[in-house]
């Protein structure tokens, strides 16, 4: 069984790396943003994981996916708590609405 | 067979993205991010990558997934007119704004150009052959114990510290806020 040619990979990367700055850009909600973020370390990790295939000895693309992973987790409960916060101080979390450094 | 699979969810985890980006409702946008997750897990499996798409499935759609749409529910308040009225047959109607979107859509669609073109350019000896599959469950866990041992007990410390400063930052406000 033949794997798929990386390259392929790598245009999937860039597209999905695109849409999530796209989502960053367009969007006011703090959430939705967030959600960029995680889209844009996905596609990081797609590419990371393509090449890792040609490695199957120390594996050190797919050891840093997993390093990645686990960075996410911890920056998107950190990020929510803030955001949680921040919802609790100005009632909104649309991002051009806070503008305030106190209210 | 196995690029019609490729394709398949490739296009799965792009057009998830890009109905998160098309979509106003916060909560569609959760979960149209939820494919495009699942997505990027079934890439993960046809680059031999089986560990990590266990792990994306894991981590990404059962823990920060669950943790997003805490977030939108927690920090939506419902007005007044949604509550009664024709409005309050959509529990889940939690918009966001945009913002104008030519520059924003200008700035991605260059920057998929550039790296299309890049990537289209590059020839990489490494490509010339396929690779086979194989398990990577074993070297996995043997390089986390030789050497990466040092990151993975950093990155214990790392997920404890995270676990005590979400408590710290989403109790506190409770207690200034009351008093």
């Amino acid at each position: 069984m033949q794997a798929i040619t990386p390259g392929l990979y790598l245009v999937v990367a860039a597209a999905l790396f695109s849409i999530g700055l796209a989502i960053v850009l367009v969007k006011r909600h703090a959430i939705v943003v967030l959600m960029g973020v995680e889209l844009m370390l996905n596609a990081v990790n797609l590419n990371l994981v393509a090449f890792s295939q040609y490695d199957p000895v120390r594996l050190q693309g797919q050891m840093m996916t997993l390093f990645v992973m686990v960075v996410a987790a911890a920056e998107a409960a950190i990020a929510l708590a803030i955001v949680l916060q921040v919802y609790r101080h100005f009632r909104t979390v649309q991002l051009d609405e806070i503008s305030e450094l106190k209210q | 067979m196995l690029n019609l699979i490729f394709y398949a969810f490739a296009a799965l985890t792009l057009g998830g993205s890009l109905a998160v980006l098309i979509t106003r409702n916060v909560m569609y946008s959760a979960f149209f991010l939820l494919l495009s997750l699942i997505g990027v897990a079934a890439l993960f499996v046809l680059a031999s990558a089986d560990l990590l798409a266990v792990a994306q499935v894991m981590i990404y759609v059962g823990g920060v997934l669950v943790l997003v749409i805490f977030g939108v529910m927690l920090t939506h308040k419902p007005k007044p007119e949604t509550t009664t009225g024709p409005q309050a047959a959509r529990p889940n109607y939690i918009l966001t704004q945009h913002r104008a979107w030519l520059w924003p859509l200008l700035v991605a669609a260059g920057l998929f150009t550039a790296f299309y073109s890049l990537i289209s350019r590059i020839h990489f000896s490494l490509f010339e052959h396929r690779a086979p599959f194989q398990t990577s469950v074993d070297t996995i866990g043997k390089q986390l114990m030789t050497e990466y041992i040092i990151p993975f007990e950093i990155a214990g410390i790392l997920l404890l510290a995270a676990l005590v400063g979400a408590t710290y930052l989403s109790s506190q406000g409770d207690r200034t806020n009351n008093q």
